[in-house]
This record gives structure tokens, sequence and C-alpha cells, in this order.
């Protein structure tokens, strides 16, 4: 059934289709009407769900965390300081390996306050241990929220959905939300392999020693290193089982094919654009008037950014003459964040592409399609001397 | 280290506008916290896509709304996928909901050269003085209270207008979507005060 509604509304939905048992989180701007729709959905019994009210993000996460493992299926949702507030919770999800699913309504972090999008704050717990998707419009939010389910719980890792404030979640869009029966189908009821169950009582993640030691049926049981080594690997075997269910879904609803990352007119590019979120969306009309003008260039939008798909990476630009990476965030006092992950990967390519770095539109800064056009121009017209910098675009000054 | 500087001053390409694309049409509503200026831009929002648009991007004014305070929403319309998600700068049209707001907001600011002013207006076309662009009015406050509307309620009736002045969408479309859209708050006299409105509009050029 086809929709024109706001993207917090279409991830509600989303979770309302996932059928998820638990929802715990706290109201923010710009993630307030996803929290609010969701308490709707439950308090008129279209969502059989139990909706526990908290004091803090902090404490939303540990609700989802403590529901997960008594075996349900829980979403939480937040932005900015919010995120930062439940960042304690956020690697205990993960190193506990627990299959939530959170949507972060991206928004740039205080001080000084700011209620508009940037991506610092997701990109800020990149490192966290969780799987990091960026969506670019409504369908992608609905569709992405779906198979987040099947992922998380496919791995046994948590999954944020990232999505920009106001861009995406205050605008209205129409999108598809999907049949719920296919759904059913595609995300049926799962059952966990360690659950807290009376009947069955044992310990999770208590202290675990630096080495690996017998337990008291002789058996080795891994020390610290062993038990995040496995959550670093299985972070990488994500990146297949993630196109499988990708796959699954497109058999089943018509939609995806380019889970880990899109592109746009990037075939035979002499420069490719990489970015994320729905500002790759926005650089397609860009692109579009360079190619107008001669200029062979793409965009790449990059969705999995954690784990990194280094060599989907490598394939989709080491044969560019150059890659210019716009992002919304960065590594204070180094560079954009993504700028550093793309370079790394394809450091070790033969015939490297320059990579030019451009900052943009934080905490709301009005991004400007003459900017990006005379960014990307720039660079795609740069001389060798162009220095290897992170530039900010559309400053004050 | 490595740190970021300063922009470099690259020649400035004079871009037609801030827009690349000419197949969009932009329309700016003003109205009040409250007024309801959302709620009618999403209902043309839905009538234009039953109509077969199928790129269709509505954009509340971002940040913080107060009840009473001037608010803006864009609407843009296209027949394809619209990727720029940012407020427009540069409406084709302009729809005030409250007269009043002219006093307040520089509503035309960004109106293209002929563009299109739709007023909810007690005057007459006569007593307002712009420059370029053609104007719709209708006195939108008093035609929704004959139809037995609530005072005040002017959201539904301002689409009527929007209606007889360009041909974006049919009327009959959008009555049907603002019925759609009042389900249990008046459906039917929501709808009679656009078409009252439609009928009533008086327009001209300036």
């Amino acid at each position: 059934m086809k929709k024109i509604e706001s993207g917090n509304v279409a991830a509600a939905l989303g979770v309302k289709l996932a059928k998820v048992q638990v929802v715990a989180a706290y109201p923010i701007t710009p993630q307030t009407p996803l929290t609010e729709k969701l308490s709707e959905l439950i308090e008129g019994d279209e969502l059989k769900a139990e909706y526990i009210t908290v004091e803090s993000e902090h404490s939303a996460l540990a609700v989802c965390i403590g529901a997960a493992s008594a075996g349900a299926r829980a979403f939480t949702a937040t932005s900015a300081n919010g995120l930062l507030y439940m960042s304690e919770q956020v690697h205990w999800a993960a190193g506990a390996r627990l299959p939530l699913v959170m949507c972060v309504v991206n928004r740039g972090v205080g001080a000084p306050w700011t209620v508009w999008n940037d991506h610092q704050d997701s990109i800020s717990q990149r490192d966290a241990g969780w799987i990091q998707i960026y969506v670019n419009d409504h369908q992608e939010i609905i569709d992405t929220v779906i198979k987040a389910f099947r992922l998380a719980e496919a791995v046994s890792i948590p999954v944020m959905v990232c999505y920009d404030g106001y861009y995406l979640s205050h605008t209205y869009m129409p999108f598809d939300v999907p049949d719920e029966q296919k759904v059913d189908t595609f995300l049926p009821e799962y059952q966990y392999k360690h659950t807290l169950d009376p009947q069955n009582p044992e310990n999770l993640n208590t202290v675990t020693m630096p080495f690996a030691r017998p337990d008291r049926d002789g058996v080795t049981q891994p020390g610290y290193m062993d038990i995040r080594h496995n959550l670093h690997e299985e972070l990488g075997t994500a990146i297949p089982v993630f196109e499988q269910i990708d796959a699954a879904y497109k058999e089943a609803f018509g939609r995806g094919g380019k889970p880990i990352m899109s592109d746009y007119r990037c075939e035979g590019a002499d420069y490719i654009v990489v970015s994320m979120g729905s500002l790759a969306n926005r650089i397609k009309d860009v692109v579009d008037e360079l190619n107008d003008e001669g200029v062979k260039v793409g965009v790449l939008s990059l969705h999995l950014y954690r784990p990194f798909p280094r060599e989907q990476i490598i394939a989709a630009l080491e044969n560019a003459k150059g890659v210019i990476v716009i992002e919304k965030a960065l590594s204070y006092g180094n560079e954009g964040a993504l700028f550093g992950d793309i370079k790394a990967a394809l450091y070790p390519c033969e015939k490297r592409p320059f990579v030019h770095n451009y900052i943009i539109g934080l905490g709301g800064r009005e991004i400007k399609q003459a900017d990006l056009y005379d960014s990307i121009k720039a660079s795609c017209t740069a001389s060798e001397n162009f220095e290897d910098v992170s530039r900010w675009i559309g400053l004050n000054r | 280290m490595q740190t970021g500087r300063l922009y470099p001053t690259f020649s400035v390409q004079a871009l037609k506008q801030d827009n690349m694309r000419s197949d969009i049409t932009r329309i700016r509503w003003h109205g009040r916290g409250g007024q309801g200026a959302i709620t009618a831009a999403k209902i043309v929002a839905n009538a234009a896509f039953v109509t077969g648009y199928e790129g269709i991007v509505m954009v509340p004014s971002f940040g913080t709304e107060r009840r009473g305070a001037p608010v803006s929403t864009s609407l843009k319309i296209s027949k394809t996928k619209i990727n720029d998600l940012s407020p427009t700068e540069n409406p084709d049209i302009v729809v005030v909901l409250d007269h009043m707001l002219l006093d307040e907001v520089d509503v035309t600011a960004g109106l293209k050269e002929g563009g299109l002013l739709v007023l909810n207006s007690p005057r007459q076309l006569q007593d307002y003085q712009f420059k370029n662009l053609k104007l719709a009015i209708a006195d939108v406050t008093t035609l929704s209270s004959e139809v037995g509307l609530k005072k005040g309620i002017v959201n539904s009736g301002i689409i009527g207008v929007l209606a007889r002045a360009v041909d974006l969408v049919e009327m009959s479309v959008l009555a049907k979507e603002i019925e759609a859209e009042f389900v249990g708050k008046k459906p039917a006299e929501n709808a009679q005060s656009a078409l009252l409105a439609y009928e009533r509009t008086v327009m001209g050029e300036m």
C-alpha cells in the first residue's frame, strides 16, 4: 500500500511490521514523532508490544538489553546527545551479542545545542561493534528496518538504522508499506539460543579473564580478547549475510539489490563522489548537471558503514581517477571519518585514485546545490598540487 | 597533524538558481502554528500522487514550532523522483492561509517573477499592490463558517483557491482527499468549503 508520510512514520510502520515485542525509548528531537507513533500503535492495540517508559536513553537501551536477553524482539530509537547518553549500553549490547535494532535519527551533537542534522552522533559510535546502515529515503527506511531485524538475529549483532533528522524524519514523501503477511514470512518469530530462563539459570557476561581457562566442567572457555575477536570476525561475515537477506527481500517485495552501496552513473566514470544518507541522493542532481557538461562523474552512496565493506569499496573506486568524499561528520583534529576509511581501503591499490574531502552541513547548515557543484567540479578539474586536506563548505566568512 | 583549512575561493559558477531541476513545481505554504498548513500541503501532496506525480516531497520548516507563530512548509511536485529535500527558496507558487501574515513575513521572498500568490483575505484584489505576480484571492475565513466549519478552519478552503488558480490537480480529486483527511472532523463541510472557495476565487495579474 502506497502512503505519503514522514520518515519517522515510515520507521514506526517498519517496526510495527517487524512485530517487535518491547519498545523502550526516550523522546528527543528529531526522533520524537517516531516514538509517539509507536506508543500510539501500541496503545491502539495495532502493535501488540510492551512500551516501557523510561527516564533516560541509558535506561531505554538497558531495558532493550534486558528484553532481548529474555528472548524478546526489542527496539529503541534516539538522536544526538541521547545516543551519547546511552553510549555505555551501546557498547554493551554489541559485546553481549544481542540482536537489537535501533534507529538513530541523525542530529548534530552539542555543545552548542543544535537540533538540526549531521552525522556526528552515529559516526561517534562507529567503533562500538554495531552494524551501521545509512539510508537515503523513506522507502529505504521502512525496508531497512525490517531487514535489520533479520540481519541482527542472523548474526547476533545489533543494528543501527541511521537516517537524517529533518531531511528524512520530518519530510513527507510517498513510499510503499509492505504487505503484513509477506513480512511475517520474511521475518518469522525468532528463538534465541541463549535466553534468560528461570528454569535453567546461567550467568551472562560476567567478569572474563584476559586468558582462556577451563570452566568447572573442564571445558576451555574463551578469554575477553577471544570473545571480542569473535565479534570482529562475525561483523565481517555480516556483509554476505546482509546481501543474502536483501536478495530474499527483493524476491518477496521487488525492491533492493544494492544493500551495501548504491551507485549512480559510476560505470566508466572518471570521478566518483562518495557520500551517505539523503545527501547522496541530492548529489545525483549535481552529477547529472556535470555529466551534461561533459564531466564523467558518478555518485556512490554508502549504506553499510560498519562493518566497513573494504573489498566492495576497492572494486567500486580503484579504477577512477579521483574520489571525492563529501560528509557530515569528522574525527575532530584529524579529517572526515569516511574520508579516512576510504583512503585506508584504497592504500593497497596499485593505481590509487586521488581522494578529496569536503565537510558540509554540520548542525543543519544549509547545503547549497551551487556549493556541491563548485566543490565537485573543483576536484574533477584539480591539478596535482591540490592539497590533501578536509575542506569545509559553506562556512560563514 | 592534518587540520581542515578554510574552504578556498573557487570561481563561483553562476548557476541558474540554487536548484537545477525545472521539472519541479515548488509551492511554499505560509500559515500559523496550529492552523493546519502542513495538513493542507499533505492533502495536495496526496491528490498529486493519486493524479500520477511520482516525485512528491513535503518539507515542513525545520526546527521548533509554536502555536500562532508564523510557519512555512515547502511542497515540491514532479513526475519523477525528487532528490533535493531542502526547503524551497524559489517557489513558483506561494499559498498564504492568513492575510495578516503579510505584515509579519515576507511571504513573496524568492517567488519567481510572474509566480502565483494564493491568499485567504477579506480584501479585494485591487487592495493589493504586488509587482510581477499573479494573485488569487478568496475570503476563505468567511466562506468556511458559511458551510458550518468552526471559525478559523481555513486549511481545507484554501485548497479550493489554489485549485482554481492553477491546473495542477483536479478539484474533484482534491475534494476526495480532503474528505479522506478530515474523517471524523466534518469531512463533507471541509470539502464543501474548498468547493465554495473554488467558485468564489478572484484572480488577477499585477
